[in-house]
């Protein structure tokens, strides 16, 4: 390429994979990084000056749980002189009102919190931690008496998806300015829980009108962003908006990454901020400019008109459902493996309820009798 | 909803308007979405301050830009009412 790519507008930090949450759709790779191979602050802190100078202008500090790092008001201090706009996305439990406090002072711009249902039984089953869904409200409640703006984040799928009028009425009671309810995406975790977690297409229609509406009534009081799931889709999403073009993430031991689950691919070398610049990393590492553009594309992309719209769709899901990271999404009508997603609709329909919930690695040091 | 002249707007929560170098240009930052305002909207967004009156606003570029005072306002309370609706402005 002669010229540089354009400038990314956004870094997703990933500080850890530490979580005391297990939801059985997290986008965390299955191969979780340990504590021990996390990044120091002052890695970090390079990272964010580096991103900001590349032209990003907000950072999502994300995880695992990013408050589960003991140095999260200096990261979030780092990233706020670094100009960036600083955004948490948390679950909420472990923050009480003495380390928001600190992060404010920090600079913290904004909070986007998970909930995993409207209803505290469900909602704690689904992210594996009893009391989880009742700290989740009395830290939302301390995020809006801080005066920090709240974005409400609601996974939705087959075993909440009833209730999302009810998740809407919570993001009102809360405060909230914004709400996304975003079905799962099915990579990494969330493919393993596949036929638990699908919804039926009637729920996923009545969940549409559901937004619809609600985006309607509470016009300039709440702003809905809604994330459709890609089984019943004919066109892909445009993940990321293109691989390499708007976004990178810096995973919790360096690897700098074209999107948080990018490592499940195979035959990649991804680049380490450990080891090379982001700027670098951005515009010459081949791992950012294998999928970049058009070129790359095969066959049913190539050509088409939705080519330069949709880039193709996921490289992940690619992967994950033909076993080529350079195939055409099957989300795509156009695909050839398109009827592997109604074929996943048919086993989800049959199948039950029971998740396999999301566990660090077992170290065999630590397998014991 | 619709601002009047004795209105006062202010950003909404989380709402920066920040200049971005890289590009050579302003841009409204919120809660994770941005918005590139327009010259006009920019020049507007720029005397929204939680104090100023959009009167006062409409007097300020009423004084700057060759254009009748009763136009400027409408302008200016169309393109509040349209960043209202968007969460940026709240009055």
């Amino acid at each position: 390429m002669s010229t540089p790519p354009a400038a990314p507008l956004a870094l997703l930090a990933e500080l850890t994979h530490r979580c005391p949450l297990r939801c059985p759709y997290c986008s965390n790779p299955v191969n979780l990084t340990r504590v021990a191979e996390e990044l120091d602050t002052a890695t970090w802190a390079r990272v964010f000056r580096e991103a900001a100078a590349l032209g990003c202008l907000q950072v999502h500090l994300s995880g695992g749980e990013p408050t589960a790092r003991r140095d999260i008001a200096d990261l979030v201090r780092a990233a706020s002189e670094a100009g960036l706009y600083t955004n948490l996305i948390t679950s909420g439990v472990l923050t009480g009102d003495a380390k928001l406090q600190t992060l404010v002072e920090a600079g913290l711009e904004h909070v986007q919190l998970s909930v995993q249902d409207a209803e505290p039984g469900s909602g704690d089953r689904i992210g594996g931690y009893r009391g989880g869904h009742a700290k989740k409200l009395e830290f939302a409640r301390l995020v809006h008496d801080s005066g920090l703006p709240l974005t409400l984040n609601a996974v939705v799928h087959r075993q909440n998806l009833d209730r999302l009028p009810d998740m809407i009425a919570l993001a009102l009671a809360l405060g909230a300015g914004r709400l996304e309810v975003a079905h799962v995406q099915y990579y990494g975790w969330a493919l393993a829980n596949r036929d638990a977690l699908l919804p039926t297409r009637a729920q996923l229609e009545a969940a549409t009108a559901t937004v619809e509406a609600a985006r309607r009534d509470l016009k300039g009081r709440l702003v809905i962003d809604y994330v459709v799931p890609d089984y019943y889709a004919r066109r892909p999403k445009a993940c990321m908006g293109g691989w390499g073009r708007q976004f990178l993430a810096v995973s919790p031991a360096g690897r700098v990454l074209p999107c948080h689950a990018a490592e499940s691919l195979p035959g990649f070398d991804f680049p380490n901020v450990r080891d090379v610049s982001l700027r670098w990393a951005w515009e010459d590492s081949e791992a950012f400019n294998r999928f970049r553009g058009t070129g790359w594309m095969p066959a049913p992309c190539q050509g088409c008109e939705h080519a330069e719209r949709d880039w193709g769709g996921c490289r992940c899901q690619a992967f994950a459902l033909t076993g080529d990271a350079a195939a055409t999404d099957p989300a795509c009508a156009l695909s050839p493996h398109h009827a592997v997603l109604s074929l996943a609709v048919g086993a989800a329909a049959e199948a039950g309820e029971a998740f396999t919930y999301r566990e660090p690695r077992r170290d065999v040091t630590s397998v014991s009798g | 909803m619709s601002l009047a002249g004795a209105s006062v707007p202010r950003l909404g929560r989380g709402m920066k308007l920040r200049e971005d170098k890289a590009r050579g240009q302003w841009i409204v930052m919120g809660p994770e979405r941005m918005f590139v305002p327009d010259e006009i909207a920019l020049e507007v967004l720029r005397l929204v301050d939680g104090a100023r009156s959009v009167d006062a606003m409409v007097d300020d570029l009423a004084a700057r830009f060759a254009a009748p005072r009763e136009e400027i306002l409408a302008d200016v309370v169309a393109m509040l009412d349209d960043l209202a609706a968007k969460g940026v402005v709240v009055a």
